[in-house]
């Protein structure tokens, strides 16, 4: 107690050198949980992108692929999945719900995704959290569109704005269909998933951006769709009788067409919830080896962590780095603390005279460096969640990363222990140039 | 037991150098106040550092209050420093982050030997009374820093004498204080010592103190390394 005592006196004697040293400790220790909090962070917002969903189902090719362009909305697959095909698996007794999904379009950049009213129903992302309108009400409608709470946001988008939507996914579209636009009826609540940046009509509206020349291919009773708003919630139930759409009625404008004169072909995947999970691996057994069409079904947990662990060199050369400006603070301390030694040489010696033996010059110093550490790494953790707590809104708000706030779990006790360990283990050095000093010089300082 | 220093054959070095002390045959009985002096060089402060069993012997016996500290190992001779003798330093003489009360109580908190002489008082309380004792007793919760050098030098007195250690050995502790303060800080020693009756082992190369003394040791005469 008394060696103790006599390193945080020491060490408050130097207040200044002290503080500096901590402070550099504590930065380093923050930068370093902080890292893990955000890496935990962004793993949890990744594989929570979508939840409840038991299998995502495409047509044949790479898992990541099939993740990337559905819930991501990232790229393209090279075949669709046929509406047979899709409502062959739709009725599937092991299936309580699907959504399906038709992309490959966009509006100024955002993805265009046709689904239907399912998607409102079922879709579930960060721990079962809905879908939720911020504004207006879900599109039902053929020329309806929802937006993506980024997408309004960033194109500054109203209800009631007019938009046209292009095929294909640059900023400019190949075609620019401005005879054929679309009305903005509602805007959705903010997700901090691919969600926020996609643009929502119905699978039936994706039909006739597909339409060549912007050509409706059916005729229809011009604006039906009003009263046709709430009939249309059941989806794709009509499929069956509006399925005699030709493809080369001769039609003024697009707007004209009824929903129910378009027939839907084809999704591009669809995501699955079964009524048991158990039965999630024999479904995406069945699926893989549906013989009628090439398909493949993910379940999207797995695919989600596999495609996490391909991107974990970064995560691994961040921590290594934050691992590194560690050391680097520890350096400063043992530069801090073995230069001070030169000046506490007669310090040392009035020690010795004291009756203090070589083996307590050791120990005040390592305990010197061990308070420093310990005080640097409980500044840091302080620091970390001070600043998660002022940022974590603002973090959330300008980057879509929601870092939870939650007490000091294994791993940073396990970082903290290191630090400190790393400090004791660092403290032998002028611990050691200390008690060489010492017996050296006795009771006189010999320079 | 009637001895408090007894060296025979002493002969030291720093590591492989030329040696520092040779000396034959060195005592001193019990109660005595010695005065060793030499010129610069002659193995002063390293002599006290043998007897404080801070520096090992090479070579011979150095008995300290019947203990010969040759036979002991590193941390044994610590702990008989700790107990038995009390140091004065030249100057800076003080742990400088430790108020005065903490440095005089230092050799106490260190040794429970130490402590065990205190009888029965507890250390603050010793501590308080030889700082009023020697003239400091206003200054106790003061840092080190803000005292001036004699008052400094009378810190460490008080430091060198709680829990009445039997020897105290003292390194020119007088040679920054100018010449009024020097006697008077002596007499306030040699008081202190007889009270607890400590043998004291003063070293000076400052002659004009000699008088002072029940006993004169010239370091030359006895240290045949100096020549």
């Amino acid at each position: 107690m008394l060696v103790l005592d006599l390193a945080l006196k020491s060490l408050r004697n130097r207040a200044f050198s002290t503080s500096l040293t901590v402070g550099s400790i504590a930065l380093s220790v923050a930068l370093l949980i902080g890292v893990e909090n955000v890496r935990v962070g962004m793993r949890e917002s990744f594989s929570n992108t979508i939840s409840q969903t038991d299998l995502i189902v495409g047509t044949k090719g790479g898992t990541i692929q099939l993740l990337l362009y559905s819930v991501f909305g990232m790229g393209a697959p090279t075949e669709n999945v046929s509406w047979e095909a899709y409502e062959e698996w739709a009725e599937h007794p092991a299936v309580a719900w699907t959504i399906p999904y038709s992309l490959g379009d966009s509006h100024r950049g955002f993805r265009v995704i046709g689904t239907t009213e399912d998607f409102y129903r079922h879709y579930r992302y960060r721990g079962g959290q809905e879908i939720a309108l911020a504004e207006g009400r879900a599109n039902a409608d053929l020329f309806d569109v929802t937006l993506g709470a980024d997408v309004a946001a960033e194109l500054n988008y109203a209800l009631g704005d007019e938009i046209a939507v292009t095929h294909g996914l640059g900023e400019v579209g190949f075609v620019n269909h401005d005879h054929m636009p679309f009305t903005v009826v509602g805007v959705l609540a903010k997700t901090f998933t691919p969600v926020d940046r996609a643009i929502y009509v119905t699978l039936e509206g994706m039909e006739a951006i597909h339409w060549e020349d912007g050509e409706p291919p059916a005729t229809g009773d011009g604006h039906a769709h009003d009263e046709e708003a709430e009939a249309a919630d059941d989806g794709h139930a009509h499929e069956d009788e509006a399925e005699a759409a030709p493809a080369d009625d001769e039609h003024d404008h697009a707007s004209d067409v009824s929903i129910e004169d378009v027939e839907v072909t084809q999704v591009t995947s669809f995501f699955v919830g079964t009524t048991n999970r158990r039965d999630v691996l024999q479904l995406q057994r069945e699926i893989n080896d549906f013989e009628d069409e090439p398909m493949m079904a993910v379940i999207p947990g797995a695919a989600l962590n596999e495609m996490w662990r391909s991107l974990g060199y970064a995560e691994t050369g961040l921590r290594l780095v934050t691992i590194f400006v560690v050391l680097v603070g520890l350096l400063g301390m043992l530069v801090s603390l073995y230069t001070s030694l030169n000046e506490r040489r007669r310090e040392m010696a009035i020690l010795r005279a004291v009756g203090a033996g070589p083996n307590r010059i050791v120990a005040l110093l390592v305990l010197e460096s061990v308070c420093l550490a310990s005080a640097g790494a409980l500044a840091g953790l302080a620091l970390v969640y001070a600043l998660l707590s002022a940022g974590q809104s603002l973090v959330e708000a300008q980057v879509g990363l929601f870092i939870p706030i939650r007490p000091p779990g294994a791993i940073e006790l396990l970082l903290l222990g290191a630090v400190v360990t790393a400090g004791f283990l660092m403290g032998f050095v002028p611990a050691f140039k200390a008690y060489r000093t010492a017996l050296h010089d006795g009771l006189a300082v010999r320079v | 037991m009637s001895l408090a220093i007894d060296i025979r054959r002493l002969r030291f070095r720093y590591g492989d150098g030329p040696w520092v002390l040779d000396i034959p045959e060195l005592t001193l009985k019990r109660g005595t106040r010695a005065f060793l002096f030499g010129p610069s060089g002659s193995g002063k402060t390293t002599l006290l550092g043998v007897l404080a069993g801070v520096l090992e012997a090479e070579e011979g016996e150095v008995g300290v209050l019947g203990k010969d500290l040759a036979s002991l190992s590193g941390a044994e001779r610590d702990a008989f420093r700790a107990e038995h003798i009390g140091y004065v330093f030249q100057m800076f003489n003080l742990i400088p982050y430790l108020s005065v009360l903490d440095n005089i109580a230092l050799p106490a908190r260190m040794n429970a030997g130490r402590r065990a002489r205190l009888d029965g008082a507890g250390v603050k309380e010793t501590a308080a009374l030889l700082a009023d004792q020697l003239q400091i007793g206003d200054l106790l919760k003061k840092p080190v820093t803000e005292l001036s050098v004699g008052q400094q030098q009378r810190v460490a007195a008080c430091r060198a004498l709680i829990g009445a250690p039997e020897l105290i050995v003292a390194d020119e502790p007088t040679s920054s204080l100018d010449f009024d303060r020097r006697e008077a800080f002596l007499e306030l020693l040699f008081q202190e010592c007889e009270r607890a009756g400590a043998t004291l082992v003063f070293v000076s190369h400052d002659r004009t103190l000699e008088g002072m003394f029940s006993r004169t040791i010239s370091l030359p005469d006895v240290n045949k390394a100096v020549l």
